[in-house]
């Protein structure tokens, strides 16, 4: 296998079509059209309060860009020290350099316990190496116990965004799917159930509460981990991940290898930040911090606990030195929320786990620029600017976003699974270049644009208003600007500049 | 060669542009280097504002309530009768108790005391109605208390499972601004716990709802009259 796997093997097969054609029955569906619109625009205004409240918003993205930056610079240092410090405190560390391995290591472990069923918290990584899947296959059952993700789950549907995975399904969708699912997987849901999202939550409630309480092997992500400390950060609102992290006897946690912060004062940053940046609160309902295991006398939480650091095309990112800023992201979502791209098109067109102006930015460079898709990605975005802008650790998506597609048309050399290669230029872009190579033989030949700029003025009355061709289309609305009477250089040497009456 | 190993090179090689003149990592063992300070910019406040010791209890309270915690306010001598009320209007007949709660703080409850024990089931503790807790700090800025798991606090599960959590902060002792301050005073190698209201989800149409899987009511109780271990740490307040 070439290319590095993220996410969703087992519905639909992993070849996604190019955004363009993706996006285009996205936008031809005016219930997923008004179901994004209305959540990316309830939020966008309260996230921009929450902020707001802050007076030191800018000195707090700076500060959290810098943690990140300079972990990265170091992070063979601070992972061989987390290493040390979660095993100190009574935690085992696996390695996994991609998403198969990650997989096996905790198939392993779960099976180890002899137990055959696991709970999950929401976590963007175990989604990206596709590890539901995996499991199944190895006879293990992983229920996802966020509620977006449940609902994910159970409508065997895709995430479409990193915060709120449904973002796409109304209430009503919800509800339908609840009535219709939960009976095969559990509890099902309540007669006469409605589509208020109280009775939706109480519904998920129910349902899951017998599966955390009878679970032996939970399964996270983390947020943020302590490289001085060992501690892991787990953000959450519902308590379902207070549930799979403490009341199971197994803790298996598969975390990005760039989600180190070097110390525990660091977390003030972004425990400032996250919040306000992803569900626009001051501060979420529920974080937990662990630290390894606590001793038999103390016996809180997991007894056992198995830390799985995750490469999956990570180092390849980093090996990218406008596109490693990429890994600073601490998946807030306030890019996809504030996207106009992302709110008409929606996350399933971006195929893959991570959606909006982030995934178009990530998803090529962990998995590469092969695929239709990736090499489609760093052109799903207008350049606005808006993802940077509400960035809290001041990613500038654009600026990646231009240097992905120079690397999507003139190739080079970019790093895959930890080896240098040097890609082609992309087919399809033939025109183009001839173009480009037409300018800058006529730019650096003064003689030759001379010649060429009076040729086109003398003909100036034969021009067409509209393009032939391919070209038409543009000019169904638009006239071809009129070529001046005389080159301006001409104009210029006439009349010195001006200076001279003529005209 | 092991993936750790394989990984730790990788990692290497693709930072082969910028490892020199570059600031040193934090050491291995505890205590830091001075150069991490100087290489990050922490030019943000320690906390947001500037409030005297009464107004940072205020808006503590009022941020509690403003995500839907239940806040009231008492003295030490009413704290009792407050627990006492607040349990009988739920119409909890047992109650989870942490092992060091303070004994006299239950002296009025009626319900059946439940022990935090390592030996229950989830199924057990979610039998019972309700948990009285301390905690270690509690953040205004955010509305936000933290456990620790300390002996008047007790093992995370029991905040968890129970329906009902009815948390004692002590006024203003346990109280900070912000959270800046609220990490410089607990301690990473306990197993902590931010609660900022009860139970919510934002999933459905991003929409905020109140009660999911955690404790869906959430009592705090500001009891004033600071205790004496806190006396030390309340001029940490009074800047």
């Amino acid at each position: 296998m070439s290319e590095t796997f993220v996410g969703m093997p087992a519905f639909p097969p992993p070849a996604f079509p190019a955004f363009p054609k993706a996006a285009r029955e996205a936008v031809n569906n005016p219930t997923l059209r008004g179901n994004l619109r209305h959540a990316t625009h309830t939020i966008r205004a309260k996230r921009a309060r929450a902020v707001a409240e802050v007076s030191d918003w800018a000195a707090l993205r700076e500060a959290g860009k810098q943690i990140k930056d300079h972990t990265l610079r170091h992070l063979d240092r601070y992972l061989v020290q987390l290493e040390e410090s979660v095993t100190r405190a009574g935690g085992t560390v696996h390695w996994a350099a991609d998403a198969d391995e990650a997989n096996r290591i905790v198939a392993d472990l779960v099976k180890a316990t002899g137990e055959r069923e696991v709970v999950k918290v929401k976590s963007m990584a175990t989604q990206e190496i596709g590890l539901n899947e995996a499991l199944e296959a190895e006879g293990i059952h992983a229920y996802e116990t966020d509620l977006a993700e449940l609902i994910v789950q159970l409508g065997k549907d895709r995430p479409s965004h990193i915060l709120v995975p449904a973002i796409h399904r109304n209430r009503g969708e919800i509800r339908d799917i609840f009535a219709r699912e939960m009976s095969a997987w559990g509890r099902p849901a309540p007669e006469g159930l409605t589509d208020t999202p109280a009775e939706l939550a109480e519904a998920a409630r129910l349902h899951l509460r017998e599966k955390f309480l009878r679970a032996k092997v939970g399964i996270s992500g983390a947020n943020f981990m302590v490289a001085e400390t060992g501690t892991l950060v787990v953000v959450e609102s519902e308590g379902n991940g207070r549930m799979c992290l403490t009341l199971p006897e197994t803790l298996i946690s598969v975390v990005g290898i760039e989600k180190i912060v070097p110390t525990w004062q660091d977390l003030e940053v972004f425990l400032q930040t996250l919040p306000r940046s992803s569900t626009a609160e001051r501060m979420n309902p529920y974080t937990s911090m662990w630290t390894g295991t606590t001793d038999a006398e103390t016996a809180d939480g997991p007894r056992t606990f198995h830390l799985v650091l995750l490469d999956n095309g990570r180092t390849d990112t980093l090996a990218d030195e406008v596109g490693r800023q990429a890994l600073r992201c601490i998946r807030c979502s306030a890019c996809l929320n504030v996207c106009p791209v992302f709110e008409r098109a929606g996350g399933h067109a971006y195929g893959s786990v991570y959606p909006g102006p982030i995934g178009a930015i990530l998803s090529p460079q962990l998995r590469g620029t092969a695929s239709e898709i990736d090499a489609s990605l760093p052109y799903a975005s207008s350049l606005c600017g808006a993802c940077y802008e509400v960035c809290p650790v001041a990613i500038d998506i654009p600026e990646v976003l231009v240097h992905l597609r120079e690397r999507v048309t003139q190739g080079g050399q970019v790093t895959q699974r930890g080896n240098k290669v040097v890609l082609k230029p992309a087919k399809g872009h033939a025109a183009e270049r001839a173009a480009m190579r037409a300018a800058r033989w006529a730019l650096s030949r003064p003689g030759a644009l001379r010649t060429g700029q009076r040729l086109a003025s003398r003909t100036r009355r034969l021009h067409p208003r509209a393009l032939p061709g391919p070209g038409k289309a543009w000019t169904g609305s638009r006239d071809l600007p009129a070529v001046p009477a005389e080159p301006f250089r001409d104009w210029w040497q006439r009349t010195h500049g001006g200076k001279d009456s003529g005209k | 060669m092991s993936s750790r190993d394989a990984i730790l090179g990788r990692v290497r090689r693709a930072l082969a542009d910028v490892r020199q003149d570059d600031t040193p990592p934090v050491p291995e063992r505890p205590g830091r280097y001075p150069q991490y300070d100087e290489a990050i910019d922490r030019s943000y406040l320690r906390e947001h504002g500037d409030r005297s010791v009464k107004e940072t209890v205020d808006l503590l309270a009022e941020n509690l309530a403003d995500y839907r915690a239940l806040v009231h306010r008492c003295t030490e001598e009413e704290l009792p009768e407050v627990l006492m009320r607040l349990l009988t209007e739920r119409g909890s007949t047992s109650v989870l108790v942490p092992p060091e709660l303070p004994p006299s703080w239950l002296k009025a409850v009626d319900a059946t005391r439940v022990h935090d024990r390592a030996e229950s089931t989830p199924h057990e503790l979610d039998r019972v109605d309700s948990v009285v807790t301390g905690c270690a700090v509690a953040i205004a800025e955010t509305g936000t208390i933290v456990l620790d798991g300390s002996p008047d606090q007790g093992r995370r599960r029991i905040t968890l499972v129970p329906d009902h959590h009815i948390c004692v902060v002590r006024v203003p002792g346990q109280v900070v601004s912000s959270v800046p301050q609220g990490l410089e005073r607990l301690d990473a190698a306990r197993p902590l716990t931010w609660i900022s209201g009860p139970s919510a989800t934002s999933d459905i149409e991003l929409d905020r709802v109140e009660g999911v899987h955690g404790p869906r009511t959430l009592e705090v109780v500001l009891v004033s009259g600071t205790p004496p271990e806190a006396e030390v740490t309340s001029q940490h307040l009074a800047v």
